[in-house]
């Protein structure tokens, strides 16, 4: 398999301060859905933006199918598709006149009513597109990205602030495009989003990738596989802490606000000692649940934080 | 998802060849006729391009043609004497220029005061005439003057030299026939100032500059088009105010129109310089806005839009006649009014191509599309 996209030791600091890239490396294989995961002000979007070729990086390379943005702009340019974070295109034109001049920019587009089909928008190509819904903007925005017969799809936050139907109409679009060979590389920092659509993914944080591989693996290697929350009236200490660290399965602690986050390799042989050691202590639980360890868990796990803290 | 499995069309690979091809202009045609689109549908474009100007100059051609420059209104204020001045007046054969009000003293002074009046006459025992004027209004020193020559002359005053006038108020010379020249060198400043430097500022701000720089677009065959978008929007602005003054106010256009559609074409395109330099760098539309104002605020009291500049102390002729508006305006007034030659214009068409390629050049420069 050929790389499609690379970079390596990418950096990039505004105004000579402010580090918002602090050497990034990334690889992502033709064919991919590669999500870049992160909370907002991570480095997402200036590392996107840089690999799109609107952004100098200070210091760093980056290939795209072999080729860098000095050397080859224009064909680059040919074999992108790409949308932005809230562009927000032309009000009074039509949706099928917004893709029609989209498509004049490139050599060899794509016909204008295939995506418009594709996107399901063929019920509004004449309505302008000041009168569209949220989910509709976000799918003309991937139209004007996929009428470019492009090699390679980039998209910031395509779902930010949409429903969940439209989202999934969205993901329907990606996998669409990634099945018929295409390479697409996303941010977000929504986790259902990441989990059902990357093949593999970077997290992200203060500018670096602080840790990478596919949703499965990751879960797997940073997130525990299960995670029993649960909160108990009385004392909450470091002492308490220690002792649910001692109980047997358990491989980290969190406490977070009285809930008491357990990341537990087998829950079977964890919660009859978990709830033993509730009762030798005199108090009571008030609240017990399990589930699955998510790559939120792999989030807060790596940083401390939760991704969608303001 | 269902359509897309349907359509055999998109089983295809995204990167197999579509059999659609591009030519070299195709991005260029798109671009323009979207922005030739966009600006049909916005009514406020329509009104303040082609509407505004049309009304201003209707009201003003309206204002000056129903008040002759020679009609004067004078108050006398009631009293003794009042009826023997009004009497001569009347009989002086000149009632048709002189509107007399006979009324009390406050009323009269009010009305001065309040432009109403160009003069108040106060008539004291034994026929003494007291003038009250304002020696700062022009039309109050005319007034002044008239109706002292009337009134003496009517009580028996004899001139020793005998004069003739001729009136002369051939279309040309009037107050509309300068006026639309200028309403049609502002208009093209102010639409090229405003759909250049405004709409760019506009795209930016909405990231569309940004999402249009990520395509394989050529950046020149933007500008082009926008500029082309000027040129278009610029002749039919210049045939509806110029058809309008001759429709409506029987004015006489004595330059050829394609002089005049190319004289525009230059402004045009002198002023689309200006406003790409204007928006080069403005990453809000309210900036770019008080921009575009102080750019153009010299050019509208200076320029002689609406009066000549000749009004201003000749001391700063040259930095007036260095104006591009003043340029397109008296390269547009002299074509219209007196059919004067384009290699006449020669120096006023160098002074816009030097404003619009100094702009166009330092703008490039300075222009950011992110």
């Amino acid at each position: 398999m050929s790389v499609a996209v690379e970079c390596r030791d990418l950096r990039k600091t505004y105004d000579g301060k402010v580090e918002a890239v602090r050497g990034l490396n990334l690889q992502i294989e033709s064919g991919e859905c590669f999500g870049l995961l992160g909370p907002n002000g991570a480095g997402k979007t200036t590392t996107i933006e840089i690999l799109e070729g609107l952004l100098e990086p200070t210091s760093g390379q980056v290939t795209i199918l072999g080729h860098s943005w000095q050397e080859h702009p224009r064909e680059l340019r040919e074999w992108l598709g790409i949308s932005l974070q809230e562009t927000r295109l032309s009000e009074k034109l039509s949706v099928r006149e917004t893709i029609e001049l989209f498509a004049s920019f490139y050599r060899e587009p794509r016909s204008s009513d295939q995506v418009l089909d594709q996107l399901q928008l063929r019920e509004k190509a004449d309505a302008w597109v000041g009168k569209l819904s949220g989910g509709q903007r976000q799918r003309l925005a991937v139209a004007t990205a996929l009428v470019g017969n492009p090699r390679i799809l980039f998209l910031d936050e395509p779902t930010t602030g949409l429903d969940p139907q439209s989202r999934r109409q969205l993901w329907d679009i990606i996998r669409g495009f990634q099945q018929h060979g295409g390479t697409v590389l996303l941010t977000t920092h929504y986790m259902d989003e990441a989990e059902r659509l990357c093949d593999r993914l970077a997290i992200v944080d203060h500018g670096q990738i602080i840790a990478e591989g596919s949703p499965a693996d990751l879960i797997a290697r940073l997130g525990g596989h299960h995670v029993v929350e649960f909160e108990a009236s009385g004392h909450h200490n470091g002492a308490a802490a220690e002792r649910w660290r001692g109980l047997p399965g358990v491989e980290s602690v969190r406490q977070d606000d009285g809930l008491v986050c357990l990341t537990v390799r087998e829950p079977h042989l964890t919660i009859p000692a978990l709830l033993e050691a509730v009762e030798e202590q005199g108090s009571e639980l008030e609240h017990l649940t399990t589930r699955q360890a998510s790559l939120e868990d792999v989030f807060v796990r790596l940083t401390g934080r939760h991704l969608r803290e303001d | 998802m269902s359509t897309v499995q349907q359509s055999p069309a998109l089983s295809r690979s995204p990167l197999s060849a579509t059999g659609l091809s591009n030519g070299r202009w195709s991005g260029f045609t798109h671009l323009l006729s979207a922005r030739m689109k966009e600006l049909r549908r916005e009514p406020e474009v329509v009104f303040w391009v082609f509407v505004f100007p049309l009304l201003l100059a209707l009201g003003l051609g309206i204002a000056f043609r129903n008040k002759p420059a020679d009609t004067t209104a004078i108050a006398i204020v009631n009293g003794p004497g009042a009826q023997r001045a009004l009497d001569l007046i009347q009989h002086s054969g000149r009632m048709s220029s002189i509107h007399v009000d006979v009324i009390d003293q406050a009323q009269a002074l009010k009305g001065f005061r309040l432009g109403k009046y160009d003069l108040v006459i106060e008539v004291g025992p034994a026929d003494t005439l007291k003038y009250v004027f304002d020696p700062a209004r022009p039309e109050s020193v005319l007034s002044k003057a008239e109706v002292d020559d009337t009134l003496q002359t009517a009580a028996g005053r004899r001139n020793p030299l005998s004069t003739s006038s001729v009136i002369s108020s051939e279309p040309g010379s009037r107050y509309i026939d300068f006026l639309i020249p200028g309403l049609i060198g502002m208009n093209v400043m102010n639409a090229a100032m405003w759909g250049i430097g405004f709409a760019i500022v506009d795209m930016r701000q909405r990231k569309l500059l940004k999402r249009f720089v990520a395509t394989p677009m050529r950046r020149s065959d933007f500008l082009l088009a926008l500029a082309s978008s000027r040129l278009l929007l610029m002749i039919i602005e210049v045939g509806l105010l110029l058809g309008f003054g001759v429709l409506v106010f029987h004015m006489r256009v004595l330059g050829s129109v394609l002089g005049i559609l190319l004289i525009g074409a230059i402004g045009a395109l002198g002023f689309a310089g200006v406003g790409l330099l204007t928006a080069s760098r403005a990453q809000k539309i309210e900036s770019v806005s008080g921009l575009i104002n102080v750019v153009m605020m010299p050019m509208w009291i200076f320029s002689g839009v609406f009066f000549s500049y000749e009004r201003f102390p000749a001391i700063i002729h040259p930095f007036i006649k260095a104006l591009p508006l003043t340029a397109l305006n008296d390269a547009l007034r002299a074509t219209i009014l007196e059919g004067a030659s384009l290699a006449a214009q020669s120096g006023r068409i160098v002074v816009l191509a030097v404003w619009g390629g100094i702009s166009f050049a330092l703008a490039l420069k300075l222009f950011r599309w992110t």
